[in-house]
């Protein structure tokens, strides 16, 4: 039999409207759980460490821990310095090596052990890569051991593996389509890869590098036993102690002393800060220069 | 199935003999009289892709400045084979060819024989418009400069040449420095056309050019294709029997046949002739069955 009323098409009560609504409900509450903590924690820095946060805090030298005023020059610099050292040797070989990975190794034995031990690295505790550079370069060095290379040393192993899997998944998301059109032009395998793979894949791979780059920034345990942390500053990366931002909230939130423990805050901020312009950018350069995007 | 008229000699091109591939002189008295000499020579082809073999003992001869059509249902091989032309099937990890392919006389899988050497004179248009994500401008440049080319002048003269042989320049010619990505399907097609015929290959293959595109841009890349023919050997792949009728000089009937005990089906050749026998009085009757839309 055919119905010939019109069908009544307005929202209907009942269990299931409830049932919805709860759940809808369920993850915006959880939502706002996760955010508290984060929004508590960036509150807390900024408050903490705004009072001392200036031009000169981050330019002059580091004063002793009794007394106050801000200082944290040396400290700023060798954060830039060290995590620019360990980028160097960090991102052309991960960029290199998820390249192998992808386009020539595929799924042979080698790119497959390969593969395994880079994703196993993602999660050794950075402490570990602290401890290795020691072992291997700080201690046979006898006293001249410390230096920001060694540091950089370690932070560029705890890069590699995170520069590697990001690197391979934007390589994967290069479609196939495109290698194919490269080659049956005549193109090289090796040339594909210059001229359109990486193009490509590049904001998604400098997205990944700059994410991997902000962590680096702000590690301290691969730093404690390698570029024993001084005060003064040094622009040297291969001869004699460092300092770096993280290295410095390390030894001097816990003194109790007040100048010291506001100079930790606004090492603090100074990361926080650092960390959010580099995401900022990575996102930025991801979306505007995206050439997988449609054009408008 | 060999061809009514079997040409006298097959030409090939001077002092090739020791050189893995080179491009013939081009005569200028080529037309397409009855013995065209004969650009590819197809012997007992058969394509495995591991242990399956996917088409099987292919005989034909496809003679130059013809279009050529491959027809026949779905999984019967032609993409297969054509891809054989240019050695694109060597993207495949498994896939084994056996039997002959001979261009201009030579063995285009012998030992000396550089697979991007080949794609360099027999190029390929594919199903799915596939263009760089850069501009229009730098799409069509990409082969000339893989050949070479550096120059921005000459360069400039190929991009305009090749846009206007794939009937495309009046749309795009104020708008060279802007993504192809921004352009329609059918536009984009005839871009990558442009961009194939860029480097001046022997050979333009199609897999299934039009079978992304709306009729009028299916029209307008068929006009283009008999342009092409005076200057290139165009094989072509096509599921759409019309096109094959109106367009091609030979037409190429392949099936698909299965194996009783593995339900795989290997493709076969069945009947290879001028498109209108094949259409109108076609000597097989599964041909027959296939072009009057009794089945397929």
């Amino acid at each position: 039999m055919v119905s010939t009323t019109v069908p009544d098409l307005r929202p209907k009560r009942g269990a299931r409207t409830l049932r919805n609504n709860v759940a809808s409900g369920a993850f915006v509450l959880s939502f706002v759980l996760v955010c508290v903590p984060l929004v508590f924690l960036i509150i807390t820095v900024v408050a903490k460490g705004a009072g001392i946060m200036s031009w000169s805090f981050l330019t002059k030298n580091i004063p002793s821990a009794r007394r106050s005023g801000p200082g944290m020059g040396p400290a700023v610099v060798g954060t830039l310095l060290m995590t620019g050292m360990a980028s160097l040797m960090a991102i052309p070989l991960g960029v290199m090596g998820a390249i192998y990975l992808h386009e020539y190794g595929k799924t042979g034995r080698l790119a497959s052990v390969l593969r395994f031990f880079a994703n196993v690295m993602t999660g050794v505790p950075s402490i570990v890569m602290g401890l290795f550079i020691f072992t291997i370069w700080v201690l046979p060095r006898k006293g001249q051991g410390f230096s920001g290379f060694a540091g950089s040393m370690a932070l560029g192993c705890l890069m590699l593996p995170v520069v590697i899997r990001s690197t391979e998944e934007m390589l994967k998301l290069v479609p196939d389509h495109l290698r194919e059109a490269s080659l049956a032009l005549g193109s090289s395998k090796a040339r594909t890869i210059g001229t359109v793979v990486l193009p490509a894949a590049l904001p998604g791979i400098s997205s990944g590098v700059l994410l991997a780059v902000a962590r680096a920034a702000g590690e301290t345990a691969p730093l404690l036993f390698t570029i024993g942390i001084v005060s003064k500053p040094n622009l040297n990366l291969f001869r004699g102690s460092n300092t770096a931002l993280s290295a410095q909230i390390f030894s001097n939130a816990a003194l109790g002393l007040p100048g010291a423990t506001e100079r930790a805050w606004g090492a603090a901020l100074t990361l926080v800060i650092l960390a959010f312009l580099v995401t900022f950018i990575a996102r930025v350069v991801v979306a505007r220069f995206d050439p997988l995007r449609k054009a408008t | 199935m060999q061809p009514d008229d079997v040409p006298g000699s097959t030409t090939v091109a001077d002092s090739v003999i020791s050189r893995p591939v080179a491009v013939p002189q081009r005569s200028a008295t080529a037309d397409s009289a009855i013995a065209s000499p004969t650009v590819f020579h197809l012997k007992d082809l058969s394509v495995y892709y591991g242990p399956f073999r996917a088409v099987r003992d292919v005989n034909l001869e496809i003679r130059r400045h013809e279009i050529t059509a491959f027809i026949g249902p779905s999984g019967c091989g032609k993409t297969t084979v054509l891809r054989c032309l240019n050695r694109m099937n060597d993207l495949v990890a498994s896939a084994r060819v056996e039997g002959q392919v001979q261009y201009q006389g030579l063995d285009l899988y012998g030992a000396d024989v550089s697979p991007t050497e080949v794609r360099r004179h027999i190029g390929m248009v594919f199903q799915k418009p596939n263009p760089f994500p850069k501009s229009i401008y730098d799409n069509v440049a990409f082969g000339p400069k893989v050949n070479g080319t550096r120059k921005k002048a000459e360069l400039d003269v190929i991009v305009e040449q090749s846009l206007r042989g794939a009937a495309l320049w009046d749309e795009v010619k104020d708008r060279l420095s802007s993504s192809a990505l921004g352009l329609s399907g059918g536009q984009q097609q005839r871009l990558c056309i442009a961009r194939t015929i860029a480097v001046e290959p022997d050979v333009v293959l199609m897999d299934e050019p039009c079978s992304a595109l709306d009729p009028i841009a299916t029209a307008r890349v068929e006009d283009l294709m008999q342009e092409l023919k005076s200057k290139y050997t165009i094989v072509i792949v096509t599921h759409n029997m019309q096109q094959a009728a109106r367009s091609s000089d030979r037409t190429a009937f392949f099936t698909a046949e299965v194996n009783p005990e593995s339900d795989r089906r290997t493709g076969v050749l069945i009947e290879y002739d001028r498109t209108e026998k094949i259409f109108s009085n076609p000597g097989d009757e599964r041909t027959e069955n296939y072009v009057t839309g009794r089945f397929g």
